[in-house]
């Protein structure tokens, strides 16, 4: 059949046939030509220009610089905070086929803990594209060269040097520098973010963040061509960043450490102020923490146990820390007595150990009240012995608003405007603040007790520093601030800019001579005899006892059983010398009967004598040391 | 005088003229080489290694590679074309069963092994049969057509698509969707050539049409998503659609002369996926522009024209449908890389024929034109 087929084909017919065929498909190719021709003439004639620009997109990268941020020193020229260059191992996710792979043998290679993972996977996913993320971070020498030598295996991974801060004196500083971290979702609102597009940093609190803006610096530019993987081919342009000023402090680091030895175990805070101009020579909160783990990110297990440490070392006492006045808050009130005449110098009250508001049957002691009271006692005797029955009739007579407005005039119970951002104003409670804070009305018992600095009056350690340099300059005020001068990185100084404060006035001047002679003798025959006195200055000086636990009226009952985070704060005030004040020191030592008049001692003397000698006779005054009890009891 | 002369030495010379041409013609005959189509490869081969140097960086291990896959094909051409178009036409019936054979297995193999499977391992050769395909099919198709008489009847048709549609779609399922398109416009192709009634092709689009949605159905999901990007690009800019709009940038930033070779910023910098292979014109346009593209156009038309050319002055019904079909076949596949690229098309990948870095089909081609070759130059002495 099919040879028959074969037979009866017409060759001749086929030939033709196909011949017309092929025209067809070629007219047809000749149309897909064109048609292909004229795609090319739209994308290279007509929308080239479009291309064009796309293309240089593509390769143009404009790339930030980071600028090197400022250091800081101490009003001694010494280094307080630098930048160390650091070796990180870094991985860019464009260029790593198998990310699982790549860590297990980096793994094998060099030490890469878990959290340096958890960290890693956490930083990957808030990344830009083609911008490497940190696996792990300062890798030592050895580990950079076993790294570099096995580099060809790792494509994606490399080693990077970049500068990282570092704080030469580690916790010490660590309540008044602060510290830097990574810039989280948050702060990048607050920021201009082409300044910060090389910034991986950013203060986190203290003066790294209050002058932030100055430290850190402007951003500089470098216009690179780049090819797909991001890898610079070719500098093209550069703009150089701009290095962040460099940040003097008024702190004194050996008076800082000094003040911090002071303190030992006890938790609490010095501030020590120059009352001549509010610098603030040392301001210390115990414990402190080490801000250098904050750097390189703590893992979220460290920072909980930071958070959850009973002993609160993140917590800044100096500036945050509320307590009540106690009895260092007596010496404000008897400027305001005497200044509103409502009492004289020689006006006495008899202090029968207790105390009762006229047509009251609630009972006010004087700590004094076991051993039957004061007896007779005027203003400097009142000061000198912390007569607290004096002080219940002096709050009565001058009552809550005169005592505010004194306290308001210290800079009490709002910020002092120090350069940090974290400061709390603590408290000056006032009638109107009771009505709004907690809904009742004002009581003449809340007057009595504020007239011996418990109840609602707050102070933080800064205030209380502040308002005795106020004191010791006979009402001369300074905003306390912790920067001496900027150095900008053309060497300009800028010196730190005084902002005015109201004086207080007491229109009497022999008001003041009155109070800093009845505060001399606290040290020379009062409370704070455990102080001492120096041959080498003339102090003045105020105790005072902030109630923790209310022990109600047994307050002969043993106070060394309670636990110890019941027992009464102790805090102190002095300044020296009385002539030419060089020095105002407040210090709140928490559970702690004894440790602020020591604590204090100690600081003012390295500051005014120098280091001390290495003689042993500290322990001479310690029979002195349970003389003041703790004062009368709150209903 | 001067004018018997001057016709005398003019008919000497057509004379001369026409004996070197026969003497020549015998010469190349006896080589079995079309030396106009060899031309037009030459030009077409040279311009491809001219863009390959750019494209591969630079990089000469890379040329030295191609240029031995080269000088292998050409050896396989030359092969080829020494075999006579009668004895193809005899052997096709059972390389085809071969072919069917092997790519059956690849695919079963690739069922087992859970993935795409394209190479066929055979201890001392790996290779992809489907490639072998695209030269069996039209082989196939054709020789089935010789033995009809033309034009075709419907159902001849029918049989005939199951020539090429079984391997074809098999292909497709590898999956190897640029290949196995190949395959079908091979032996569509073929179908084409004979003479398929016009009334029939609309009934058979109209169905193809149909049947879109089902083919669909059967597509790999990284297919759907090509054709999907074809479509609008920008919906995956740094996926799928990446590969386009890097190569339209590169193609559109060359404009009317290019940036120069070795200088397209989008290859060099490899912005450009693929700019070796699969992308290669992208190169061409980027670095010689408008009037690059054109003259490699061109090259491809020449040769295929030659083709169509040989296959119209084929003397049996074999020989032209397999000359026509392979020179179709080769523009359609040239074509369709050159609309992808320019996104005219779909990303399907497919090589640019004898320009893109690769080995197995550059063999494959050249083996298809040493067939073309071998029916221009064994022909029967016929008086003309």
């Amino acid at each position: 059949m099919a040879t028959r087929r074969l037979k009866i084909k017409d060759a001749q017919r086929e030939a033709q046939h196909f011949l017309r065929r092929n025209l067809l498909i070629g007219i047809i190719i000749i149309v897909m030509v064109v048609a292909l021709i004229m795609r090319l003439f739209l994308l290279q004639v007509i929308e080239h220009d479009k291309y064009t620009t796309l293309s240089h997109q593509n390769q143009l990268y404009v790339t930030p610089i980071e600028p090197n941020r400022g250091l800081i020193y101490d009003r001694n020229g010494i280094l307080l905070a630098e930048n160390l260059p650091v070796y990180n191992l870094e991985v860019t996710l464009e260029r790593v086929s198998d990310l699982p792979k790549l860590l297990k043998s980096l793994r094998e290679l060099i030490t890469i803990s878990d959290e340096d993972v958890e960290r890693f996977h956490k930083l990957r996913k808030q990344r830009r594209r083609f911008e490497p993320t940190q696996l792990k971070i300062n890798l030592s020498e050895q580990e950079v060269a076993k790294f570099s030598v096995n580099r060809y295996r790792f494509p994606g991974a490399n080693v990077k040097a970049r500068l990282m801060r570092h704080y030469t004196d580690g916790p010490l500083m660590s309540h008044v520098i602060g510290f830097v971290g990574r810039i989280n979702l948050q702060e990048l609102r607050r920021i201009d973010t082409s300044n910060y597009a090389a910034s991986q940093y950013i203060g986190k609190v203290g003066i790294e963040r209050f002058y932030e803006g100055a430290l850190h610096g402007r951003v500089g530019y470098e216009r690179v061509e780049t090819d797909a993987s991001g890898r610079t081919v070719r500098v093209l342009s550069r703009t150089m960043p701009l290095a962040g000023n460099n940040v003097y402090l008024t702190i004194d680091s050996r008076l800082q450490k000094a003040a911090y030895e002071a303190l030992g175990k006890t938790r609490g805070s010095i501030v020590a102020i120059d009352p001549n101009n509010g610098e603030i020579l040392a301001m210390v909160s115990n414990p402190p923490y080490e801000p250098n783990r904050f750097i390189h990110g703590i893992t979220s297990k460290e920072y909980k146990s930071l958070q959850d440490d009973p002993q609160q070392p993140l917590f800044n006492r100096s500036i945050r820390g509320r307590y009540p006045f106690g009895s260092t808050i007596k010496p404000f009130y008897g400027l305001q007595g005497l200044k509103l005449g409502t009492v004289t110098p020689k006006f006495r009250v008899f202090d029968p150990g207790t105390y009762q508001i006229p047509g009251n049957k609630h009972i006010f002691r004087c700590w004094k009240w076991a051993s039957g009271g004061h007896r007779h006692v005027n203003l400097r005797k009142a000061i000198v012995v912390s007569c607290d029955t004096y002080f219940y009739e002096l709050a009565y007579r001058l009552g809550i608003r005169r005592l505010a407005d004194i306290l308001f005039q210290f800079g009490f119970g709002k910020k002092t405007g120090i350069d940090m951002r974290e400061e709390l104003p603590a408290l000056v409670a006032t009638p109107e603040w009771k009505r709004a804070a907690r809904g009742r009305s004002w009581y003449t018992g809340d007057t009595i007790n504020a007239g011996i600095g418990q109840g609602y009056m707050l102070t933080t350690p800064l205030q209380l520093a502040s308002g005795t340099a106020a004191l010791a300059m006979r009402g001369k005020r300074y905003t306390p601030h912790l920067l001496h001068h900027q150095v900008l990185p053309n060497g300009m100084e800028v010196p730190y800019e005084h902002k005015v404060l109201p004086s207080v006035d007491v229109k009497d001047p022999t008001a003041w001579d009155l109070v800093i002679d009845a505060m001399h003798r606290v040290i020379t025959e009062g409370t704070a005899r455990a102080f001492g006195t120096s041959t080498h200055y003339k102090a003045a000086a105020k105790t005072g006892t902030a109630q923790v636990y209310s022990a109600k009226r047994h307050t002969h009952l043993n106070k060394r059983a309670l636990p110890e985070f019941l027992r009464d704060h102790s805090l102190f005030i002095v300044f020296a010398p009385i002539k030419h004040p060089k020095i105002a020191v407040a210090v709140i030592a928490e559970n702690d009967k004894s440790k602020a008049k020591r604590a204090a001692r100690k600081v003012v003397d390295f500051y005014l004598v120098g280091p001390p000698k290495k003689d042993k006779k500290s322990d001479k005054a310690s029979a002195d040391e349970a003389n003041e009890n703790p004062q009368g009891v709150v209903r | 005088m001067s004018v018997n002369e001057r016709i005398n030495s003019l008919l000497q010379q057509r004379f001369d003229e026409r004996k070197r041409d026969f003497i020549m013609k015998t010469r190349w005959q006896l080589v079995h080489i079309d030396p106009v189509l060899l031309m037009a490869l030459t030009l077409l081969i040279s311009i491809g290694i001219v863009i390959l140097y750019s494209a591969t960086n630079q990089n000469d291990e890379m040329l030295y590679r191609q240029l031995a896959r080269l000088a292998l094909a050409s050896i396989g051409l030359v092969a080829f074309a020494q075999v006579s178009p009668r004895t193809y036409a005899k052997w096709t019936p059972p390389m085809y069963l071969l072919g069917m054979g092997l790519v059956t297995m690849v695919l079963i193999m690739g069922v087992i092994g859970k993935g795409a499977q394209r190479w066929l391992d055979l201890g001392i050769i790996r290779f992809q049969p489907s490639e072998i395909m695209k030269l069996l099919v039209p082989m196939a198709v054709a020789r089935y057509f010789s033995h009809v008489s033309l034009p075709p009847k419907w159902y001849h048709v029918v049989f005939a698509s199951f020539l090429f549609l079984a391997p074809g779609l098999m292909v497709i399922k590898q999956p190897d969707l640029g290949t196995g398109l190949m395959i079908i416009a091979a032996g569509a192709s073929v179908v084409w050539f004979a003479g398929i009634s016009w009334r029939f092709l609309i009934i058979l689009l109209t169905a193809v049409a149909a049947s879109l949605p089902v083919a669909w159905h059967y597509l790999h999901d990284y297919q759907r998503l090509r054709v999907l990007t074809f479509l609008n690009p920008e919906r995956d800019p740094l996926g799928a659609g990446y590969h386009i709009i890097q190569s339209k940038i590169a193609i559109g930033s060359g404009g009317l002369f290019g940036k120069g070779w070795l200088h397209g910023t989008q290859s060099q910098l490899d912005f450009l996926p693929e700019h070796a292979t699969d992308f290669i014109f992208a190169v061409c346009g980027e670095e010689f522009g408008l009037w690059g593209c054109v003259l490699l156009i061109v090259a491809f038309l020449a040769v295929t024209a030659r083709g169509l050319v040989i296959a119209s002055q084929a003397q049996d019904t074999f020989s032209r449908l397999l000359a026509g079909s392979l020179s179709v076949t080769f523009f359609l596949s040239a074509f369709i890389n050159m609309g992808m690229v320019t996104g005219l098309l779909p990303v399907v990948g497919l090589p640019l024929p004898l320009v893109s870095y690769g080995g197995t089909s550059m063999v494959t081609v050249l083996a298809g034109f040493g067939m073309i070759m071998s029916i221009a130059t064994h022909r029967k002495l016929v008086a003309a």
